[in-house]
């Protein structure tokens, strides 16, 4: 039996901790341990981006980082975009801009656009484009998540305290 | 996909890491962003019964301006890099291969010293290196020393780092004020190894070329350096005949494996191409 590591960080605000091996990447972790099904796995070889979350302010694709590398860290997933029952305005855009058709490429882009906007946060087109290229939708051809992005990011250019 | 199991360690020093690499043996493989050695066991390709994660070493990080060069931890990442106004502004080839390496967030966990130490000739840095003229700092049991980046790529994944040498430290000669660089890379799609690509940095004294550097990725097994291309330029002006010498003699050096991206002489085309492109662009942005 592999020997078993203790591994606590902070998921969307609150510590949680996990016994792994040290092979565990973090999406099984958070799916499988922390019941936090948001992050989807898509193609699991560092592609796609369905896995996205965000980790000690950056984008990483969660299924090539180990759980036992973000011992103490700040992750955020798109269970934690949601405050108070209110919408993040990510999320408000993407549903007002129909930035989805099937849903499942969503919550890599929803915390890619967040790092995104916390970044830059008004992205020209080519910018959205350009730091959106790690994440894959195979429905919408992107136009609907471009829109979407733009849409939050003068949401929040409007209401900075929702950011 | 589940990478097999291993023992995993995470010194905080860089003498532990040192240590722990020397004790362990070829059992033990650095993790430094782990964009390229994760996804190679999740596939098998390897299985090293330790990994020693360097990224609890904070000394491994940071960009600093020392002597007229620009100083770069290893585990620096590419995100870093492109953030740097110091890199922007000093070694600004950097920040344009920087940002054409792979997609947004593995930018941010990939280094620079990851990178240059895996030997893949697909890999971005080693031929900006080669252009910047760089050399690394490595540390091992007997100590540090410091070796050129012309003539650290050996072969695919082989450099010249000793069993239980760590490279720490990257340092870029900042180039003379007015030269004009490029990283032209053709690529199939976000994320994918450059089907070829061309790094140049070029001064220009007057309407003649000065001084140029040529180097090349995922042309051969290593990085190279096109040294007859350069010197082919020197004294010239560029216009349409010494570009197209520059860029026969670039492809002249080129022994791509064919594979998924192309076959060896569509690649060496390609590889001309991006030379040519990377010397025009390199021109425009040139001041004699």
């Amino acid at each position: 039996m592999a020997k078993l590591h203790n591994v606590s960080f902070k998921l969307n605000g609150k510590a949680v901790a996990a016994e792994v091996e040290a092979r565990e990447l973090l999406i099984y972790t958070l799916r499988e341990r922390l019941a936090h099904t948001g992050a989807h796995i898509g193609c699991e070889t560092s592609h796609c981006g369905a896995c996205t979350v965000d980790c000690n302010g950056a984008s990483v694709k969660s299924c090539t980082v180990l759980t036992v590398q973000c011992a103490g860290a700040d992750v955020l997933t798109v269970e934690g975009l949601e405050r108070g029952g209110a919408l993040h305005a990510l999320q408000q855009a993407f549903h007002e801009e129909h930035g989805l058709q099937c849903g499942y490429c969503t919550p890599g882009m929803l915390m890619r656009a967040y790092r995104l906007l916390g970044e830059n946060p008004n992205p020209s087109e080519a910018e959205i484009r350009y730091g959106m290229s790690g994440n894959l939708c195979r429905c919408t051809g992107y136009q609907n998540i471009v829109k979407a992005v733009q849409s939050a990011a003068r949401k929040l250019a409007a209401k900075p305290a929702a950011a | 996909m589940i990478p097999p199991s291993f023992d995993y360690h995470a010194p905080r020093s860089l003498g532990e890491a040192v240590s722990l690499l020397s004790s362990l043996g070829e059992e033990a493989k650095l993790l430094a962003g782990g964009h390229s050695l994760l996804p190679m066991m999740k596939l098998r390709f390897a299985q090293p019964a330790h990994l020693i994660d360097l990224g609890a070493i904070s000394d491994l990080r940071g960009i600093r301006e020392e002597n007229g060069a620009l100083v770069i931890g290893a585990m620096t990442t590419e995100a870093e890099l492109l953030q740097s106004a110091l890199v922007r502004n000093k070694v600004p080839l950097l920040a344009e291969g920087a940002s054409q390496i792979a997609d947004p967030q593995v930018r941010y966990r990939g280094t620079i010293g990851g990178d240059i130490s895996h030997g893949d000739p697909g890999n971005d840095h080693p031929a900006l290196m080669l252009a910047l003229d760089a050399s690394f700092v490595v540390t091992g049991p007997r100590g540090q020393r410091t070796l050129p980046a012309n003539g650290f790529f050996l072969g695919l994944y082989s450099t010249q780092l000793a069993p239980a040498e760590i490279l720490t430290q990257i340092r870029i000669p900042i180039p003379a004020a007015g030269t004009g660089w490029s990283y032209q890379k053709l690529k199939r799609k976000t994320g994918d190894f450059a089907t070829a690509a061309s790094a140049v940095l070029l001064r220009m004294k007057g309407t003649t070329v000065a001084q140029v550097a040529i180097a090349l990725t995922n042309a051969a097994p290593t990085a190279l350096r096109a040294t007859a291309a350069e010197r082919a330029l020197v004294g010239k002006a560029i216009n349409a005949a010494s570009l197209a010498e520059a860029a026969r003699l670039a492809m002249g050096i080129c022994q791509p494996a064919a594979d998924l991206r192309g076959d060896g002489a569509y690649k060496t085309a390609m590889c001309g191409e991006m030379t040519r492109r990377a010397l025009e662009a390199a021109l425009a942005r040139a001041r004699a």
